[in-house]
């Protein structure tokens, strides 16, 4: 039943007892034309468009959990598409247009806001660095402007502009960029992919690859051996334990990313705005409540929690580009995993195994990827051939030394 | 995280830097070829449990430790001065 005025209108005069289940509890066939391992955001939107997009209904989305449980449900929301490299901006340019039509295509509320994104400038190199980045924005299709310190502080008078150390000279604007709700995401997705066909399976964990002779033929799982003539794997931070089930070490290391979560305000944020000066950036949400992160914990990790000394650290960077945002109190905050890769930049890409995809190492810049890591992985399994704005997300670049690298810190996972 | 040195004791995790796994002692020479240097470089086991790696004393002696670690349960099991690895691999004593 479609969502929509008329339909809650309906509903409510009758008891609304007329909704259904937004996707049906699939049993497991032993057959599938592909399987996507894992049921995240990005495996729900590879399967929706495999079915929406390339008429691919054959389709199964095996999740060892519930849907969206992993990265999906505990981000901090923000969508961009503000890089640099031409390996990477007009693929995020893609998932950002794809965002602007996401809740018309999936019939769903994901309360998409483009509230705009602000990253904000401490001297005159980093402001020139800036402007590179906005030309790179605006040749890829995207929007960049560059406000200077008079407009800033129209908008954000309680940054500390003067700060001796780090002053705010200028920011670079995306007015396009915004927050969409995570978890409305993956129901969104998961509700237009069942709608079309697609079995979501879950509490179903993949305990195996069958794989003979460099093919791969299907799955094992805890409930039972699954065929597909494809496999298509993204399981984001665990990427490394499912790929060694397959003989395969990655360029990825999984750490963990703390985020926070402070008590309701007043609205005080006109946009979300990254510091320039430590790794901070913050948004607030529609309950009031101030979302935001900073570095990773620098060590190997699948425990989804940090240390206390992140805390810290993040609280610092936050006190010194807002100082007020000291006196808030902290609600909240919670741990993922990250498949942080070797030069900070993602694989959608055909393994050396034939009937084996891998799709992974987005790092802590997953969520906004969403719809185009699902439209590009699904182009690529449907035809064989990735899309020219994926064209470089190979697993062969480390070794072709074709390396995509935003921050330039080189074979260190934990510094992208 | 308290890190155990084996000459200094107890000591908080924040007096560290994380290298990365422990394979990056075995540092290829070029006769074994670019494909063995490219996996050393680039491709990682990044274990499930015990992980064995690399942590740098930046604030204490500045000394190299090999720490055995879980990642899951984040316990620590063992930890040895880098030094005495990096010997007992290449057979010496001293």
């Amino acid at each position: 039943m479609k969502y929509n005025a008329w339909n809650i209108f309906r509903q409510g005069l009758t008891g609304n007892r007329g909704w259904k289940e937004a996707w049906r509890k699939a049993e497991p066939k032993p057959e599938y034309d592909i399987i996507v391992v894992g049921g995240g955001g990005h495996g729900l939107a590879t399967a929706y468009y495999l079915a929406a997009k390339h008429g691919k209904h054959r389709v199964a989305v095996i999740e060892k959990g519930w849907i969206g449980g992993g990265n999906a449900g505990r981000n901090t929301t923000i969508v961009r598409s503000n890089y640099l490299l031409a390996g990477n901006q007009p693929f995020y340019e893609l998932s950002m247009k794809l965002w602007e039509g996401l809740e018309q295509e999936l019939n769903y509320n994901v309360m998409m806001s483009q509230r705009g994104m602000l990253n904000l400038l401490h001297s005159d190199a980093q402001r020139d660095a800036g402007v590179r980045r906005a030309n790179a924005m605006i040749m890829s299709g995207a929007d960049g402007a560059l406000l200077d310190r008079d407009e800033l502080e129209q908008n954000y008078p309680f940054l500390d502009f003067d700060n001796a150390r780090f002053p705010i000279k200028a920011g670079l604007l995306q007015r396009r960029a915004g927050t969409a709700r995570h978890d409305a995401v993956v129901w969104g997705y998961a509700r237009a992919a069942d709608q079309l066909g697609v079995d979501i399976i879950e509490n179903c964990e993949v305990t195996g690859f069958q794989i003979t002779d460099g093919l791969c033929t299907g799955v094992e799982t805890s409930r039972g051996p699954i065929k597909a003539a494809k496999t298509a794997v993204c399981v984001a931070g665990s990427s490394g334990r499912v790929m060694a089930m397959a003989g395969m070490r990655l360029p990825i290391e999984s750490f963990a990313l703390q985020a926070f979560v402070s008590e309701g305000l007043k609205p005080v944020l006109p946009t979300a705005f990254s510091f320039g000066a430590g790794h901070f950036y913050v948004s607030q949400s529609d309950k009031g409540g101030l979302v935001f992160g900073g570095d990773l914990d620098a060590y190997n990790t699948y425990a989804q929690r940090g240390s206390l000394d992140i805390v810290q650290d993040v609280a610092e960077c936050a006190v010194a580009v807002m100082p007020s945002i000291g006196r808030a109190r902290l609600l909240r905050s919670w741990g993922g995993l990250m498949d942080m890769s070797m030069d900070g930049s993602p694989f959608i890409d055909q393994t050396h195994i034939d009937g084996l995809y891998f799709n992974g190492g987005w790092c802590y810049g997953g969520f906004k990827a969403t719809p185009a890591s699902g439209f590009c992985y699904a182009h690529l399994l449907a035809t064989g051939q990735p899309l020219a704005v994926a064209a470089e997300y190979r697993l062969d670049r480390t070794m072709s030394g074709a390396m995509i690298d935003e921050k330039g810190q080189g074979a260190h996972p934990n510094r992208h | 995280m308290i890190i155990d040195h084996p000459l200094l004791g107890p000591r908080d995790a924040a007096e560290f830097t994380y290298l990365g796994a422990a394979t990056l002692m075995d540092r290829p020479t070029p006769e074994d070829g670019p494909k063995a240097m490219h996996d050393y470089v680039y491709l990682r086991d990044n274990p499930v449990g015990l992980h064995r790696e690399l942590w740098y004393h930046a604030q204490g002696d500045r000394s190299w430790l090999v720490v055995t670690r879980d990642t899951m349960t984040q316990v620590i099991t063992h930890v040895e001065l880098a030094r005495d690895v990096a010997t007992a691999k290449a057979g010496g004593t001293s």
